[in-house]
């Protein structure tokens, strides 16, 4: 869900979401950077993301991948599930 | 995208790995912007991004499908593992493939005669109206008894069983007025027969109840054969009208291709034109064919007939025009001594008659055939196994499970089966083109033999079944995680466990007792074959004697006694033929299969009882010379003479067997007299001459009563010529063109209008009479062959095997002393012994199972004696030289060399 979040701004290739993961965590979340990649396998196999080669501002070539209507769908689907888990938690917590 | 995935996965491959570098590398950058070394920055760009081959692969699995994936790699590791193997490889695939295209062949034959329907519309409801006749004696034939004309018209009329009843019968007809007079055969039908069958001609019409009215215009109906043959397809010859014997015929339509009445190709079809007022009880001589309606079983049916019966008895006269009120005799006869009633089958049956059991015993051999195949193969990939023992323990031991194990195992076996049954089937279609063309021409559906669909998927079936079979022997024996036995085993520190052998051992006692089934099965058949052989069948040197067939119908030659002087010229003009000796002719010839003519035969000065009938003889009628042709002596009395025959001279000769039984002694019957029936005159018996076997060589030798071809008939004040007659020309000639072109201008001589048909010499007709066991012979034969060589390499393999296993072992006995003889005789009686094991257990086998095909056999019994003795023996001895052969080998072991090889 984080990545297809990092991908609803725009385009990105794989280390940039990687880093922006790593920002928005502020290193709580201690993650490989290399298993991004199956994940991003998988989600090109279910078609949420597409992928195309191009070439980053430091004149390297990395893929790109781009957000589809399905994998932005999706995101809407798991997003607003994790919202009410997260409320349903949060509530429980309260009460308690 | 799954599939894409699949096949550009090596392409996608490439791009992950460019991708996780360019992810490294971009790391990097950023950690050396913040001031690290590039050593540093790259080992911890490393760091950071983890274990980046293993995602790779990670990715990689997820983009395929594991297991076909795992397949794939144990095919091409089998693959290379048989090509490394050729000699192995080779061994095992022509092994299976013989076993296979053998089965195949087999399975071919016996689903196109005995499984599949016949090609009609609805088949299952055709059936043969045959009937049984338990005590009519030789009236019967293998098909039982036929319908009269009388019968044939109460069943059509009154059945509540069928659609449609029809008979028919065939004989030859002389075409004339085309080209050459040629005789061709004809299918005779009554209305209701094509009805039966449900076939409409290919052109044209089929025939009408108005052409089967006796008085109706002469009609005909032709094969496609001829029509293309005689008319090249001429569409315009409906409503031409052909000359067959000497009566012009209407053509009015054409068969399909392909058509044929039960199993009687015929080239030209006939309406039958019974004649209601002349039909009589007797005369049981029509083929039937009928059509059950739908729903009705063949046990109603045969009730049906069985109401039938006595209201045919009651209602038909016993002579032409005669009263029906004198039935009581006719009802006691047909009734209560014959004991006629119905024995409907589907047609089907009755065309495959007895070929049946042939090719069930064939199937079944064959099928053992393919057991010691298997056990072959299996045997093979034991020892290859065995050899490979360190390999699958190394793998064992690098975690390979043993499921995994059993699978590579088995997916070389299963290789090793498509492979064996794809060469199977390219040999099962060579056998079926040389079967089809050689094979015996009285097996039914011949033509229609041939590979399909079944045939593959049964070619397809038995490859798998057995390649899990040879492949789950060796699988299920080795790959017992026993790493460390395995690994020291194969240090060679000691020779080989007991039970490693006894999976091998097993195989081998099964393969020689199977190997000694079928062995005596094909002993039990030769034994036959030559008991036939020697079988004197009551005439001499059948290759001289040349015959052929003759018809003179009525419409050409109107005069009886005009006929026989022209049988009687051209046997004259035979006779001048260079080289040849002697001529006769007869109106059937021993072996012929020609329907044959019975009745009974009252001796003078014995009494009979009012309703008993005598026995039933073979009535033939036979020329002056015919005997002297034939090679048949005359035991007592003489010949006929023309003069008898002209003269009017009431005399008829009589087979040997029927004088000893009426008067005692050939001697005894020279002056008797004899008549048919009580109407009949009386005539001398002037002659006895030896039993002919008539039937074939494997029936007993029917009594006979031999008519001139020339006199008063004997159930009516008529005289009477024989117009279809085989002639006899005994010559050393005999078979060749030559002889037959002047055979046919010596014919042509004394009548142009007078074709010579189906010319053979009496070996031939000798052969066929052999043919099914002959064909049971050959197969046998070829099965027995082919288990014998498998079991003998069988055998071989084994002893060679445990040679080459403990040549340590034979290193230190004779090193310890043994003589090499000794040592050879350890390895020679360890093959004898499993070989004696098979022996008693395949004479146990045999015993039971040759009691199957008593029907086949013919001279001896199932449990031969010689045949038990002889074969056994043989195979031992065979055995013995497998044995002593690698056990020569013994004596090349260098004790000194092979201990220190090790």
């Amino acid at each position: 869900m984080m990545v297809l979040r990092t991908l609803n701004q725009g385009p990105r290739h794989g280390y940039a979401i990687a880093r922006r993961i790593h920002d928005w965590s502020k290193g709580d979340l201690e993650i490989e950077d290399g298993s991004l990649y199956p994940a991003l396998n998988r989600m090109l196999h279910k078609g949420w993301v597409e992928a195309e080669w191009g070439v980053t501002e430091n004149n390297r070539r990395a893929r790109y991948y781009r957000l589809t209507a399905a994998g932005k769908k999706q995101l809407e689907t798991e997003s607003s599930a994790f919202n009410k888990m997260v409320r349903a938690i949060q509530l429980v917590m309260r009460t308690s | 995208m799954f599939w894409r995935n699949l096949l550009y996965r090596d392409r996608m491959d490439r791009e992950w790995h460019e991708e996780l570098e360019s992810h490294v590398q971009m790391l990097t950058d950023s950690l050396l912007a913040q001031g690290l070394t590039p050593r540093e920055a790259r080992s911890a760009a490393l760091r950071q991004a983890g274990n980046l081959t293993a995602r790779r692969e990670e990715i990689y699995r997820m983009n395929g499908i594991q297991w076909l994936d795992s397949i794939s790699g144990d095919v091409r590791y089998a693959l290379r593992g048989l090509r490394n193997q050729p000699s192995f490889t080779v061994i095992a695939v022509l092994t299976l493939a013989l076993g296979i295209g053998a089965n195949t062949a087999v399975f071919s034959v016996v689903n196109s005669v005995l499984l599949k329907p016949l090609s009609l519309p609805r088949a299952e409801e055709v059936v043969d109206l045959a009937q049984v006749a338990p005590g009519a004696g030789g009236v019967i034939s293998t098909r039982g008894l036929g319908l009269s004309t009388s019968m044939y018209f109460t069943y059509a009329e009154q059945n509540r069983s069928f659609q449609s009843v029809g008979v028919w019968t065939f004989r030859p007809v002389t075409v004339t007025g085309l080209a050459e007079p040629e005789q061709v055969f004809a299918n005779i039908v009554s209305d209701g027969l094509l009805q039966s069958l449900a076939v409409q001609p290919e052109i044209g019409r089929p025939f009408t109840a108005a052409d089967q009215r006796p008085d109706a215009n002469g009609t005909v109906l032709l094969s496609h054969g001829y029509w293309q043959r005689r008319f090249a397809g001429d569409r315009s010859v409906i409503g031409r009208a052909i000359l067959v014997d000497a009566v012009p015929r209407e053509v009015v339509g054409v068969m399909p291709a392909g058509f044929r009445i039960a199993d009687k190709p015929a080239d030209l079809i006939l309406p039958m034109q019974l004649d209601r007022r002349r039909a009589i009880l007797a005369g049981f001589s029509l083929n039937s064919i009928a059509r059950l309606k739908p729903g009705v079983s063949i046990k109603q049916a045969n009730a049906d007939i069985a109401r039938l019966l006595p209201i045919w008895v009651r209602s038909w006269p016993d002579t032409p025009g005669g009263d029906t009120s004198a039935s009581g005799f006719a009802e006691q006869l047909f009734l209560h001594s014959w004991r006629i009633g119905p024995d409907i089958r589907p047609l089907r049956e009755s065309v495959v008659g007895n070929v049946r059991s042939v090719l069930w015993v064939v199937m079944g051999t064959l099928a053992i055939v393919m057991l010691i195949a298997c056990a072959n193969v299996a045997n093979l990939l034991l020892v290859r196994v065995d050899a490979r023992q360190s390999e699958l323990a190394v793998r064992a031991a690098l975690g390979a499970g043993w499921p995994r194990v059993v699978r590579q195992l088995l997916v070389e076996s299963l290789l090793l089966g498509a492979a064996g049954g794809v060469l199977g089937l390219v040999i099962a279609y060579g056998g079926l083109r040389v079967l089809v063309r050689n094979g015996p021409s009285n097996l039914p559906r011949l033509s229609e033999i041939g590979l399909d669909s079944r045939a593959l998927a049964f070619a397809a079936i038995v490859s798998l079944v057995s390649a899990l079979f040879f492949g789950l022997i060796p699988a299920l024996r080795y790959t017992r995680p026993s790493v460390s036995l395995s690994l020291r085993d194969n240090a060679r520190t000691m020779s080989h466990g007991r039970d490693r052998h006894r999976a091998r051992n097993t195989l081998v006692v099964v393969q020689v007792s199977l190997a000694l089934v079928l062995l005596i099965c094909s002993g039990l058949m030769i034994r036959t074959f030559q008991a036939m052989r020697s079988v004197h069948p009551g005439f001499e040197r059948p290759d001289a004697v040349q015959t052929f067939r003759l018809v003179v119908p009525p419409t050409l030659v109107p005069g009886d006694e005009q006929v026989t002087r022209m049988e009687q010229a051209i046997v004259e003009k035979l006779a001048a033929i260079p080289g040849v000796t002697s001529v006769g002719f007869a109106s059937g010839l021993p072996m012929d299969s020609a329907a044959p003519n019975w009745d009974g035969i009252l001796k003078e000065g014995q009494s009979y009882a009012q309703g008993s009938r005598p026995p039933m003889r073979l009535y033939l009628n036979v020329s002056p010379g015919l005997f002297g042709s034939l090679g048949t002596r005359i035991k007592a009395g003489r010949d006929l003479t023309w003069t008898d025959i002209y003269g009017g001279r009431r005399v008829v000769m009589v087979s040997e067997n029927l004088a000893r039984e009426l008067w005692g002694s050939a001697q005894a019957a020279v002056g008797q007299r004899v008549r048919a029936n009580d109407i009949d005159v009386w005539r001398e018996v002037v002659g006895v001459v030896e039993d002919v076997r008539h039937l074939g060589s494997q029936e007993p030798a029917p009594a006979v009563v031999y008519w001139p071809v020339f006199g008063r008939l004997h159930y009516a004040p008529v005289t009477l010529a024989t117009r279809a007659v085989a002639c006899t020309v005994r010559t050393d000639r005999a078979g060749t063109a030559a002889l037959l072109n002047e055979i046919r201008q010596a014919v042509w001589s004394v009548n142009a209008a007078l074709p010579v048909a189906n010319p053979e010499t009496m070996r031939e007709a000798v052969d066929r009479s052999m043919a099914r066991t002959s064909f049971t012979l050959v197969m046998l034969g070829i099965a027995g062959a082919m288990a014998l060589l498998l079991g003998l390499i069988g055998i071989y393999g084994v002893t060679a095997y445990a040679v080459s296993q403990r040549t340590r072992e034979i290193g230190i006995r004779v090193a310890l002393g043994a003589r090499p003889a000794d040592v050879r005789q350890m390895f020679v009686r360890y093959g004898l012994g499993l070989c004696a094991m098979g022996l008693t257990m395949g004479m146990v086998a045999a015993a039971v199972l040759t009691r199957l095909m008593r029907s086949l056999l013919f001279g001896v019994t199932p449990m031969d004696p010689t045949t038990f003795a002889v074969v056994p023996l043989t195979l031992l001895v065979a055995t013995l030289a497998a044995c002593y052969l690698p056990a020569r080998r013994v004596s090349a072991v260098d004790p000194v060399k092979c201990m220190r090889a090790q």
